[in-house]
């Protein structure tokens, strides 16, 4: 690795162990985000690749990144999912060209025509012997020394994850083994799911300032006030944040089980948001939902698995979000909507109707793509500055409410032990 | 077809656009009958066959609820819409309901004054008269731009 990348980047941090505020550097510094893409996205993590789903037969493949890396996911004949750098071992062109597709088994550079098969080996050379004589490679060029770059891959119950650290602990181990974290993603992928569809966003922000979005129930009742004027969902609410792995975490919570005392606080302190009841819907299809869907109370899931994948379940939508990004100051959110494969034709039409609520045009949720361009707006010069982390604490621990930003703290704290900081 | 059906219906089409680019919001469910069809669609699940649309709205109420999230609910950066509309065909008419596409653009500028590109895509709409007037049953929006800059708040 280079040296200008292994250099730390002189940047602000409180001391060792604190992780209650971060200097705004990491969000504007191109050497941070070019460290972020060695020591992170290349590093010892998981990155979601997509769903089990999208590549159902064999010879199905998608083009996806880690990090700003290209890479493709394929199915081979033998069941398996595989994935590779989308880089031709010859002059470095894109293999794949295109989001997803079929294929018969093998994978052709448009330039030179050297063509790959599902697991990325080499299998085909134009004129490797030359033609009419003339040319050709050496004696010595051996087609099992060119296959594209390889990225181990784990299907976690219908999830794809890759990561280009071959000594890697396991998925389940990077979830928590037996951890709360764990269990909720267990509890959404509990049986075989179907593709409902995609969306994608392009944010003019910093990726982290996206993660700190998913991991900040604090924000929740404050920023989307769709809930609060609607009555879908209060800080006052019983729920709660437990960590995995510092920094992969979930926010859950449940519906109606705010007490008359918490709902009388929230009044009283005049927030903005407060204004349940001033607006009702016109339709009340778009909420007529089919609780316990799961067998439990629980109405929403946010998981936040780093450094790239955002799992939700919010009243009966399903969705993975991925994180990708593009520079330190953009990224992509490619969100797949999903459904199981057991699903009755009117749960079918609840999930798409709720689609309403969550995603780029959500009704709830859209505010969450300006959060982050509000941020990065606003911390263009700043690097030596700090932000504050230290609602409920300032430690990282699991919390049984929602009035915290412990999660965030546990992200950096990862973060910053990751990146050697 | 008549040469006066296609006048009509790239009328409401011009109507319906205006309203959205001069933000008269309110009125914009006004065009769509009250069990009306509005999706707006990404090409990419639209080719696929997938149905997920980033807006869904079955009836006139959903249209106007998704108005009073915006003036009420919904935080983003205040911008203006300015629809171009054109290659307006009638694909078909039969049982008193008109289908035609359109092409439309929407260039979206924010408060410093850039203008971008915001949504390319197309209309596939179902017309019916009622009263003598003609609305949309059914309004599909496919849009090509199906990596949307930040958000979407404002109809297509």
């Amino acid at each position: 690795m280079d040296a200008r990348v292994m250099t730390p980047n002189d940047l602000n941090w409180p001391p060792a162990g604190e992780c209650d505020s971060v200097p705004y550097g990491v969000f504007n510094d191109p050497e941070v985000f070019d460290r972020e893409m060695e020591l992170i996205y290349q590093g010892p993590t998981w990155n979601f690749l997509g769903l089990a789903a999208e590549v159902p037969n064999a010879g199905d493949y998608k083009a996806t990144f880690i990090g700003d890396i290209p890479v493709v996911v394929t199915r081979d004949n033998d069941g398996q999912i595989y994935a590779w750098e989308n880089r031709c071992a010859h002059r470095g062109a894109l293999v794949v060209r295109d989001n997803c597709g079929s294929s018969d088994g093998s994978h052709t550079c448009v330039y030179h025509q050297w063509s790959f098969n599902n697991q990325g080996d080499l299998i085909g050379v134009p004129f490797r012997r030359g033609l009419g004589g003339n040319g050709g490679m050496p004696d010595d060029f051996d087609m099992q020394d060119y296959p594209l770059r390889k990225i181990r891959v784990e299907d976690y119950n219908g999830a794809v994850f890759g990561t280009f650290d071959w000594d890697m602990e396991d998925v389940d181990t990077y979830l928590g083994g037996d951890s709360s974290v764990n269990d909720h993603v267990k509890r959404i992928f509990n049986r075989p799911v179907k593709v409902l569809g995609h969306a994608r966003q392009y944010i003019d922000s910093n990726w982290k300032f996206y993660a700190e979005n998913t991991k900040d129930p604090y924000h929740a009742s404050l920023l989307h006030l769709f809930h609060m004027t609607f009555g879908l969902y209060r800080s006052s609410q019983t729920g709660g944040v437990r960590l995995s792995n510092d920094w992969n975490t979930v926010l859950f919570s449940e519906s109606g089980t705010d007490s008359d005392e918490s709902l009388k606080e929230t009044s009283d302190a005049h927030l903005r948001t407060y204004q349940a009841g001033d607006y009702s819907l016109e339709d009340m299809s778009l909420l007529a939902g089919r609780a316990g869907e799961w067998n439990d109370n629980t109405t929403l899931v946010i998981l936040s698995i780093m450094p790239s994948l955002v799992i939700q379940q919010i009243q009966n939508t399903l969705a993975v979000r991925q994180i990708v990004p593009k520079n330190e100051k953009e990224f992509e959110l490619v969100w797949t909507y999903f459904g199981y494969e057991d699903d009755d034709p009117e749960l079918d039409a609840i999930r798409l109707k709720q689609i309403n609520l969550i995603g780029p045009a959500g009704m709830i949720s859209m505010e969450d793509g300006e959060s982050s361009v509000i941020c990065q707006q606003a911390i263009s010069r700043s690097r030596d500055a700090r932000n504050v982390l230290q609602m409920g604490g300032k430690t990282a621990e699991d919390q049984d409410h929602l009035v915290t930003e412990t999660t965030i703290r546990g992200f950096w704290k990862k973060y910053r032990e990751l990146m050697a900081y | 077809m008549s040469y006066e059906t296609l006048l009509e219906v790239t009328g409401l089409i011009n109507d319906y656009v205006a309203c959205i680019d001069a933000d008269e919001l309110e009125r914009w469910p006004d065009f769509f009958t009250p069990q009306c069809n509005y999706k707006v669609i990404p090409r990419e699940n639209a080719d696929a066959g997938l149905p997920v649309s980033v807006m869904f709205c079955d009836s006139q109420g959903m249209l106007k609820d998704r108005i009073v999230a915006l003036r009420n609910a919904n935080v983003f950066a205040p911008h203006f819409y300015r629809h171009l509309v054109s290659n307006t065909r009638i694909t078909g008419e039969s049982d008193g309901q008109i289908k035609a596409q359109t092409n439309y653009a929407v260039f979206q500028t924010l408060l410093d004054g850039e203008t971008r590109i915001f949504n390319v895509g197309r209309y596939d709409d179902t017309i019916v008269r009622v009263d003598g007037k003609l609305l949309f049953k059914e309004k599909i929006c496919v849009f090509d731009t199906y990596r949307i800059q930040t958000l979407m708040v404002t109809p297509i």
